[in-house]
Protein backbone atom coordinates (compact mmCIF):
# COMPACT_ATOMS: atom_id res chain seq x y z
CA UNK A 1 0.00 0.00 0.00
CA UNK A 2 2.78 2.40 1.02
CA UNK A 3 4.81 1.51 -2.06
CA UNK A 4 1.78 2.04 -4.32
CA UNK A 5 1.21 5.49 -2.82
CA UNK A 6 4.90 6.28 -3.30
CA UNK A 7 4.80 5.29 -7.00
CA UNK A 8 1.52 7.16 -7.50
CA UNK A 9 2.91 10.37 -5.99
CA UNK A 10 6.12 10.03 -8.02
CA UNK A 11 4.05 9.61 -11.21
CA UNK A 12 1.89 12.65 -10.35
CA UNK A 13 5.04 14.71 -9.67
CA UNK A 14 6.62 13.61 -12.98
CA UNK A 15 3.49 14.41 -15.01
CA UNK A 16 3.00 17.79 -13.31
CA UNK A 17 6.65 18.78 -13.70
CA UNK A 18 6.68 17.84 -17.40
CA UNK A 19 3.46 19.76 -18.00
CA UNK A 20 4.74 22.78 -16.05
CA UNK A 21 8.06 22.89 -17.91
CA UNK A 22 6.17 22.77 -21.20
CA UNK A 23 3.90 25.59 -20.04
CA UNK A 24 6.72 27.74 -18.64
CA UNK A 25 8.85 27.50 -21.78
CA UNK A 26 6.26 27.20 -24.55
CA UNK A 27 3.07 28.94 -23.37
CA UNK A 28 4.09 31.77 -21.04
CA UNK A 29 5.19 34.91 -22.88
CA UNK A 30 8.92 35.58 -23.14
CA UNK A 31 8.73 39.28 -22.31
CA UNK A 32 11.54 41.38 -23.70
CA UNK A 33 14.45 41.90 -21.28
CA UNK A 34 12.62 40.21 -18.39
CA UNK A 35 12.21 36.67 -19.74
CA UNK A 36 14.61 35.44 -17.06
CA UNK A 37 11.68 35.88 -14.65
CA UNK A 38 10.89 32.25 -15.58
CA UNK A 39 13.52 31.19 -13.00
CA UNK A 40 10.93 32.36 -10.44
CA UNK A 41 8.76 29.35 -11.37
CA UNK A 42 11.29 27.16 -9.58
CA UNK A 43 12.69 29.70 -7.11
CA UNK A 44 9.36 30.45 -5.37
CA UNK A 45 7.86 26.91 -5.29
CA UNK A 46 11.17 25.61 -3.89
CA UNK A 47 10.96 28.21 -1.10
CA UNK A 48 7.31 27.37 -0.30
CA UNK A 49 8.15 23.63 -0.23
CA UNK A 50 11.13 24.26 2.07
CA UNK A 51 9.12 26.48 4.43
CA UNK A 52 6.24 23.98 4.60
CA UNK A 53 8.81 21.26 5.38
CA UNK A 54 10.40 23.31 8.17
CA UNK A 55 6.96 23.92 9.72
CA UNK A 56 6.03 20.23 9.49
CA UNK A 57 9.38 19.45 11.16
CA UNK A 58 8.50 21.97 13.89
CA UNK A 59 5.23 20.08 14.54
CA UNK A 60 7.00 16.70 14.61
CA UNK A 61 9.73 18.07 16.92
CA UNK A 62 7.12 19.49 19.32
CA UNK A 63 5.32 16.12 19.27
CA UNK A 64 8.60 14.37 20.12
CA UNK A 65 9.21 16.72 23.06
CA UNK A 66 5.63 16.13 24.26
CA UNK A 67 5.55 12.33 23.86
CA UNK A 68 9.18 11.17 23.78
CA UNK A 69 8.34 8.91 20.81
CA UNK A 70 11.43 8.61 18.58
CA UNK A 71 9.26 8.08 15.48
CA UNK A 72 8.41 11.79 15.53
CA UNK A 73 12.11 12.61 15.74
CA UNK A 74 12.85 10.40 12.73
CA UNK A 75 10.03 12.09 10.81
CA UNK A 76 11.32 15.57 11.72
CA UNK A 77 14.84 14.62 10.59
CA UNK A 78 13.58 13.27 7.24
CA UNK A 79 11.38 16.28 6.55
CA UNK A 80 14.13 18.75 7.52
CA UNK A 81 16.66 17.07 5.23
CA UNK A 82 14.29 17.21 2.23
CA UNK A 83 13.27 20.81 3.05
CA UNK A 84 16.96 21.77 3.25
CA UNK A 85 17.50 20.40 -0.28
CA UNK A 86 14.67 22.63 -1.57
CA UNK A 87 16.03 25.61 0.40
CA UNK A 88 19.32 25.05 -1.46
CA UNK A 89 17.42 25.12 -4.78
CA UNK A 90 15.81 28.40 -3.66
CA UNK A 91 19.12 30.04 -2.72
CA UNK A 92 20.99 28.94 -5.85
CA UNK A 93 18.23 29.85 -8.33
CA UNK A 94 17.77 33.18 -6.54
CA UNK A 95 21.46 33.90 -6.89
CA UNK A 96 21.34 33.14 -10.64
CA UNK A 97 18.30 35.39 -11.06
CA UNK A 98 20.09 38.13 -9.06
CA UNK A 99 23.10 37.92 -11.39
CA UNK A 100 20.79 38.52 -14.35
CA UNK A 101 18.53 41.17 -12.80
CA UNK A 102 20.93 43.08 -10.53
CA UNK A 103 24.29 42.15 -12.07
CA UNK A 104 25.49 40.56 -8.82
CA UNK A 105 25.44 36.97 -7.53
CA UNK A 106 24.85 38.00 -3.93
CA UNK A 107 24.06 40.98 -1.73
CA UNK A 108 23.63 41.19 2.03
CA UNK A 109 20.01 42.29 1.82
CA UNK A 110 17.46 41.36 4.51
CA UNK A 111 15.76 38.53 2.60
CA UNK A 112 18.90 36.92 1.21
CA UNK A 113 20.81 37.15 4.48
CA UNK A 114 17.93 35.80 6.58
CA UNK A 115 17.40 32.92 4.13
CA UNK A 116 21.12 32.09 4.23
CA UNK A 117 21.00 32.17 8.06
CA UNK A 118 17.98 29.86 7.94
CA UNK A 119 19.83 27.47 5.59
CA UNK A 120 22.90 27.50 7.86
CA UNK A 121 20.73 26.81 10.92
CA UNK A 122 19.12 23.73 9.35
CA UNK A 123 22.48 22.58 7.95
CA UNK A 124 23.65 22.85 11.57
CA UNK A 125 20.65 20.72 12.57
CA UNK A 126 21.81 17.96 10.19
CA UNK A 127 25.38 18.19 11.50
CA UNK A 128 24.17 18.10 15.10
CA UNK A 129 22.35 14.84 14.37
CA UNK A 130 25.53 13.28 13.04
CA UNK A 131 27.58 14.49 16.00
CA UNK A 132 25.45 12.94 18.78
CA UNK A 133 25.24 9.14 19.02
CA UNK A 134 22.82 8.71 21.91
CA UNK A 135 19.34 8.67 20.23
CA UNK A 136 17.28 10.37 22.97
CA UNK A 137 19.75 13.18 23.56
CA UNK A 138 20.16 13.65 19.81
CA UNK A 139 16.38 13.82 19.36
CA UNK A 140 15.87 16.30 22.22
CA UNK A 141 18.58 18.74 21.10
CA UNK A 142 17.51 18.47 17.45
CA UNK A 143 13.88 19.17 18.37
CA UNK A 144 14.86 22.33 20.28
CA UNK A 145 16.99 23.53 17.34
CA UNK A 146 14.15 22.79 14.91
CA UNK A 147 11.75 24.91 16.98
CA UNK A 148 14.24 27.81 17.15
CA UNK A 149 14.88 27.45 13.41
CA UNK A 150 11.23 27.97 12.64
CA UNK A 151 11.28 31.41 14.24
CA UNK A 152 13.87 32.27 11.60
CA UNK A 153 11.60 30.85 8.86
CA UNK A 154 8.82 33.23 9.94
CA UNK A 155 11.33 36.10 9.83
CA UNK A 156 12.46 35.13 6.30
CA UNK A 157 8.82 35.06 5.18
CA UNK A 158 8.03 38.53 6.55
CA UNK A 159 11.41 40.14 5.74
CA UNK A 160 10.32 41.40 2.30
CA UNK A 161 7.43 43.26 3.92
CA UNK A 162 9.42 44.66 6.84
CA UNK A 163 12.55 45.74 4.96
CA UNK A 164 12.58 47.40 1.57
CA UNK A 165 16.02 46.34 0.38
CA UNK A 166 17.26 44.69 -2.81
CA UNK A 167 14.88 41.72 -2.97
CA UNK A 168 11.52 42.49 -4.66
CA UNK A 169 8.52 43.03 -2.39
CA UNK A 170 5.69 40.42 -2.43
CA UNK A 171 4.44 39.80 -5.96
CA UNK A 172 1.93 36.98 -5.49
CA UNK A 173 -1.69 38.08 -5.09
CA UNK A 174 -2.16 35.77 -2.07
CA UNK A 175 0.37 38.00 -0.27
CA UNK A 176 -1.39 41.18 -1.39
CA UNK A 177 1.24 41.74 -4.05
CA UNK A 178 0.56 43.26 -7.44
CA UNK A 179 0.12 39.86 -9.10
CA UNK A 180 1.93 38.62 -12.18
CA UNK A 181 -0.60 39.17 -14.91
CA UNK A 182 -3.37 36.87 -16.13
CA UNK A 183 -2.42 33.21 -16.24
CA UNK A 184 1.16 33.81 -15.10
CA UNK A 185 0.71 33.16 -11.41
CA UNK A 186 -1.05 29.77 -11.65
CA UNK A 187 2.06 27.86 -12.90
CA UNK A 188 3.85 28.84 -9.67
CA UNK A 189 1.18 27.01 -7.63
CA UNK A 190 1.14 24.04 -10.02
CA UNK A 191 4.91 23.79 -9.78
CA UNK A 192 4.66 23.99 -6.01
CA UNK A 193 2.18 21.09 -6.09
CA UNK A 194 4.63 19.08 -8.23
CA UNK A 195 7.53 19.84 -5.88
CA UNK A 196 5.34 19.03 -2.86
CA UNK A 197 4.55 15.59 -4.38
CA UNK A 198 8.27 15.05 -5.07
CA UNK A 199 9.15 16.15 -1.52
CA UNK A 200 6.52 13.75 -0.08
CA UNK A 201 8.04 10.86 -2.08
CA UNK A 202 11.53 11.73 -0.81
CA UNK A 203 10.26 12.03 2.78
CA UNK A 204 8.56 8.62 2.52
CA UNK A 205 11.81 7.07 1.26
CA UNK A 206 13.72 8.75 4.12
CA UNK A 207 11.15 7.37 6.60
CA UNK A 208 11.73 3.86 5.25
CA UNK A 209 15.47 4.36 5.64
CA UNK A 210 15.01 5.48 9.24
CA UNK A 211 12.97 2.31 9.83
CA UNK A 212 15.78 0.16 8.36
CA UNK A 213 18.29 2.06 10.55
CA UNK A 214 16.25 1.27 13.66
CA UNK A 215 16.06 -2.40 12.59
CA UNK A 216 19.86 -2.48 12.17
CA UNK A 217 20.32 -0.94 15.63
CA UNK A 218 18.01 -3.48 17.27
CA UNK A 219 19.73 -6.39 15.45
CA UNK A 220 23.11 -5.06 16.60
CA UNK A 221 21.89 -5.00 20.20
CA UNK A 222 20.63 -8.57 19.72
CA UNK A 223 24.01 -9.61 18.30
CA UNK A 224 25.85 -8.11 21.29
CA UNK A 225 23.52 -9.99 23.66
CA UNK A 226 24.86 -13.37 22.44
CA UNK B 1 14.05 35.90 -25.29
CA UNK B 2 17.57 36.94 -26.25
CA UNK B 3 20.56 34.64 -26.00
CA UNK B 4 21.80 36.03 -22.66
CA UNK B 5 18.38 35.67 -21.04
CA UNK B 6 18.01 32.15 -22.40
CA UNK B 7 21.40 31.23 -20.89
CA UNK B 8 20.32 32.50 -17.46
CA UNK B 9 16.96 30.70 -17.58
CA UNK B 10 18.68 27.46 -18.60
CA UNK B 11 21.34 27.95 -15.91
CA UNK B 12 18.60 28.46 -13.30
CA UNK B 13 16.61 25.40 -14.34
CA UNK B 14 19.71 23.22 -14.66
CA UNK B 15 20.96 24.29 -11.22
CA UNK B 16 17.57 23.45 -9.67
CA UNK B 17 17.47 20.03 -11.32
CA UNK B 18 21.11 19.19 -10.60
CA UNK B 19 20.57 19.87 -6.87
CA UNK B 20 17.43 17.68 -6.81
CA UNK B 21 19.11 14.87 -8.80
CA UNK B 22 22.26 14.93 -6.62
CA UNK B 23 20.06 14.70 -3.52
CA UNK B 24 18.04 11.79 -4.99
CA UNK B 25 21.31 9.99 -5.89
CA UNK B 26 22.58 10.39 -2.30
CA UNK B 27 19.28 8.96 -0.99
CA UNK B 28 19.55 5.97 -3.37
CA UNK B 29 23.18 5.36 -2.34
CA UNK B 30 22.22 5.56 1.34
CA UNK B 31 19.39 3.06 0.71
CA UNK B 32 21.84 0.57 -0.85
CA UNK B 33 24.33 1.05 1.99
CA UNK B 34 21.58 0.46 4.58
CA UNK B 35 20.35 -2.71 2.79
CA UNK B 36 23.93 -4.09 2.72
CA UNK B 37 24.39 -3.23 6.39
CA UNK B 38 21.05 -4.88 7.27
CA UNK B 39 22.08 -8.10 5.46
CA UNK B 40 25.47 -8.08 7.21
CA UNK B 41 23.95 -7.59 10.67
CA UNK B 42 21.27 -10.24 9.99
CA UNK B 43 24.00 -12.75 9.08
CA UNK B 44 25.91 -11.71 12.20
CA UNK B 45 22.82 -12.42 14.38
CA UNK B 46 22.01 -15.71 12.64
CA UNK B 47 25.59 -17.05 12.87
CA UNK B 48 25.73 -17.61 16.69
CA UNK B 49 22.28 -19.21 16.57
CA UNK B 50 23.44 -21.70 13.95
CA UNK B 51 26.60 -22.41 15.94
CA UNK B 52 24.46 -23.14 19.03
CA UNK B 53 22.23 -25.51 17.01
CA UNK B 54 25.31 -27.52 15.96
Amino acid sequence: MRDKLLYLLAAVAAVLLTWNIYKIFMVLPAEANVAAYKIVYFHVPAAITAFCGFFVALGASALFLATGNLKYDAFAAGVTEVALAFATVNLVTGSIWGRFAWGIWWTWDARLTSMLTCWLMYAGYMMLRRAIEEPTQRARLSAVLSIFGCVNVAFVYKSIEWYRTQHPSPVLSIRNGGGMGPGMEAPIYWNWLALACLATVLIMIRMRQEQVSREIDSLRREAHAF
Amino acid sequence: MDNREFQFVMLGFMAAWIIVVVYVVTIVMRERKLRRELDRVRRMVEAPGKRAER
